[in-house]
């Protein structure tokens, strides 16, 4: 009877044969759409060796690239990051009239093309465009300029941060903020001490995938931003300037930085999902002198 | 403290889930609130901690009028259903929250010293340390009332307390909470839809249906004198007999029981299946067995009337019937309301 069942799949579905054939379908695909790819940047990259590549790397542009991209993110993150957060707090914790209009609203850009957002940015802020003018006499410069691609790189990442919340904090309900300010808590006391532990693995994780879709941002940033070398270049664009450039080699070198930021985000994404899941099952595995232990971590 | 709601009511949207309710809690009251989903019992009770604010009428504390008084300065210890603990702290440090966010400085050897008095109270000595996770269902709720009780109360809400914890534990800890109470003699309005929890625990039962209070009073009170249909099927199971009214006397097959007050004509009689006694001879309705059910302590027998009523009793354990017995049913007390 034992030798019998063993023969047998132990479970629905699960047949020797369907199961090789299912996992080499799906390697052989991760390996040629992902991993090659990925692959290839590297080794092109460092193709004229690793001196051509110091070289593209410490080039003014590419390094003043860097720079926008990386300030870009600093500034479109934390905001993009607190408009999530409001957003969430708003549609989870209270009725009002527009909240699933609001709901919506937030899924947009997941939705539309980010050239289409860019054009529309054009449209709204472009010296042809709505406030275009008024801009010009104030002397303010979205367009062609940082303030344009962090609009653009936010209207690109905005659903990012609410998306992560607005489930979770759905499924806690009101009840422990409800509880925090019935024991005499303020709205603020309650919001660090009681919301945001409860929500902060998948506030770091919306805030890291907000971060690495905003650094490789490309089509909504290609229109505002103009596009002019050395001065509204983001990374991901002067990759395509080096590459029309017939610059190969630069443009994957620079390409590889680009990657390993996105390689540095999915690890520490990867890191925080172990940290919550562990957070999230340890205490009821530990014994409890551990629990101090626990605690301090 | 003395709380007196006056006329109180709140409506959602278009629903209105209370009607001008009125009611009164003495100081050192323990009062239940007992009702089906839906007929505003938690609103009541969430309208009282100032979690939600009243479309009309007052609500006293003491001599205060506390409507207007915001959640956080009502001075209240709510008690969640589903306890509402903060997972990421321990239970010391959930128990000494209300404490530590209070506008009264307290040193933390004070926090120290009050969390461990209140965790013997609540008998959870020892595990102070532990978080949430790692404690059973009853002693989440217990830590819940230790944190309630930790800013010193004026009133102690308790929404639905033991609706999510198993039978056995559930009747321990409102035993248990009836002693805290006893000790503490603090002011105290549960939720709950349990009559056996409401009638176990309180000092006076306050039943309502569709928003409005149906009947207040006394477990005995309510029990013995139910002052409607609704009342008298909610608190217990009851059997229902169609009859006619006269002269204070309702008419049901041939028998004649007592109906003070009750106008003529139709009316419905309801029995308490353990006032209903079984005889194969003699008087009474006519009916047959069609099963017998055995509990610990009685046997309940469902039979079926000559006039196609199914009728529940309880008899004694050792009394000896079998399925498809004829017999009779005699009653021994009834309830009768206008239909």
């Amino acid at each position: 009877m034992a030798l019998q069942a063993h023969r047998k799949p132990p479970r629905v579905g699960d047949g020797p044969l369907f199961r090789r054939i299912l996992i080499t379908l799906v390697l052989i695909t991760g390996a040629l759409l992902i991993v090659a790819p990925l692959a290839v940047i590297g080794v092109q990259a460092f193709s004229l060796g690793t001196r051509h590549f110091a070289e593209t790397i410490a080039h003014p542009d590419t390094r003043h690239a860097i720079m926008l991209t990386v300030l870009t993110a600093l500034i479109a993150v934390p905001l993009n990051t607190a408009f999530g957060v409001a957003a969430a707090w708003a549609i989870t914790k209270y009725d009002f009239w527009g909240r699933r209009l609001l709901l919506i609203v937030i899924e947009i850009p997941f939705s539309v093309s980010p050239i289409v957002a860019g054009v529309a940015y054009l449209f709204v802020y472009g010296l042809q465009g709505l406030f275009g003018p008024a801009l010009q006499d104030a002397g303010i410069r979205v367009m062609f300029a940082l303030p344009g691609i962090v609009l653009a790189s936010m209207f690109v990442t905005a659903p990012f941060v609410a998306r992560e919340l607005i489930p979770l904090m759905q499924a806690q309900g009101r009840d422990q903020e409800e509880a925090a300010t019935s024991l005499g808590a303020s709205g603020w006391r309650t919001f660090f001490t009681v919301t945001v532990p409860n929500i902060r693995w998948a506030l770091l994780y919306g805030v890291v995938l907000c971060n690495a879709r905003v650094m490789g941002e490309f089509g909504a940033v290609s229109i505002v931003s103009g596009n002019i070398r050395g001065q509204t270049n983001t990374l991901p664009l002067h990759i395509e300037l080096l590459y029309h450039d017939y610059n190969t080699v630069g443009a994957f070198a620079a390409a590889s930085i680009l990657a390993v930021l996105a390689v540095v985000t999915i690890i520490v994404k990867v890191w925080l999902e172990r940290q919550g899941a562990g957070r999230r099952s340890r205490p009821a595995l530990v014994a409890p002198g551990n629990a101090v232990a626990e605690k301090a971590s | 403290m003395k709380i007196v709601l006056d006329q109180v009511e709140k409506t959602f949207d278009s629903f209105r889930a209370v009607h001008g309710v009125s009611l009164e809690i003495g100081s050192g009251e323990l009062v239940a609130l007992l009702g089906p989903s839906g007929s505003g019992k938690t609103t009541i009770l969430r309208m009282v901690a100032g979690l939600e604010y009243t479309d009309g009428g007052q609500i006293f504390f003491g001599d205060q009028d506390a409507t207007d008084i915001p959640v956080r300065d009502r001075g209240v210890g709510f008690v969640f259903q589903h306890y509402a603990l903060f997972p990421h702290m321990t239970v010391a440090e959930n128990i000494g929250f209300g404490m530590k966010v209070s506008k009264v400085r307290r040193s933390k050897a004070e926090i120290a010293t009050r969390v461990r008095e209140l965790l013997s109270l609540v008998q959870l000595e020892g595990l102070g340390d532990r978080f949430p996770l790692q404690i059973s269902g009853g002693q989440r709720q217990r830590v819940a009332l230790a944190r309630a009780l930790a800013v010193d109360p004026k009133v102690l809400l308790l929404d639905e307390p033991f609706g999510a914890l198993d039978a056995n534990v559930r009747r321990d800890l409102r035993r248990w909470l009836r002693e805290i109470h006893d000790e503490l003699g603090i002011t105290t309005l549960f939720v709950t839809h349990d009559q056996e929890e409401a009638l176990d625990l309180a000092d006076r039962v306050v039943i309502l249906d569709k928003g409005r209070i149906v009947q207040e009073g006394t477990p005995q009170e309510v029990c013995r004198a139910p002052g409607s249909a609704f009342v008298m099927r909610f608190l217990g199971d009851a059997n229902r007999f169609d009859a006619d009214v006269k002269q204070g006397e309702a008419e049901l097959a041939g028998l004649r029981l007592p109906a003070p007050g009750v106008p003529d004509g139709k009316a419905q009689v309801f029995v308490r299946p353990a006032d209903l006694d079984w005889a194969q001879q003699g008087e009474g309705l006519p009916a047959r067995i069609l099963r017998v059910i055995d509990r610990p302590e009685k046997r309940r027998i469902l039979a079926l009337t000559e006039r196609d009523e199914t009728v529940e009793l309880d008899v004694d354990v050792d009394t000896v019937v079998s399925p498809k017995e004829q017999g009779f049913l005699r009653i021994r007390r009834a309830s009768v309301f206008a239909a």
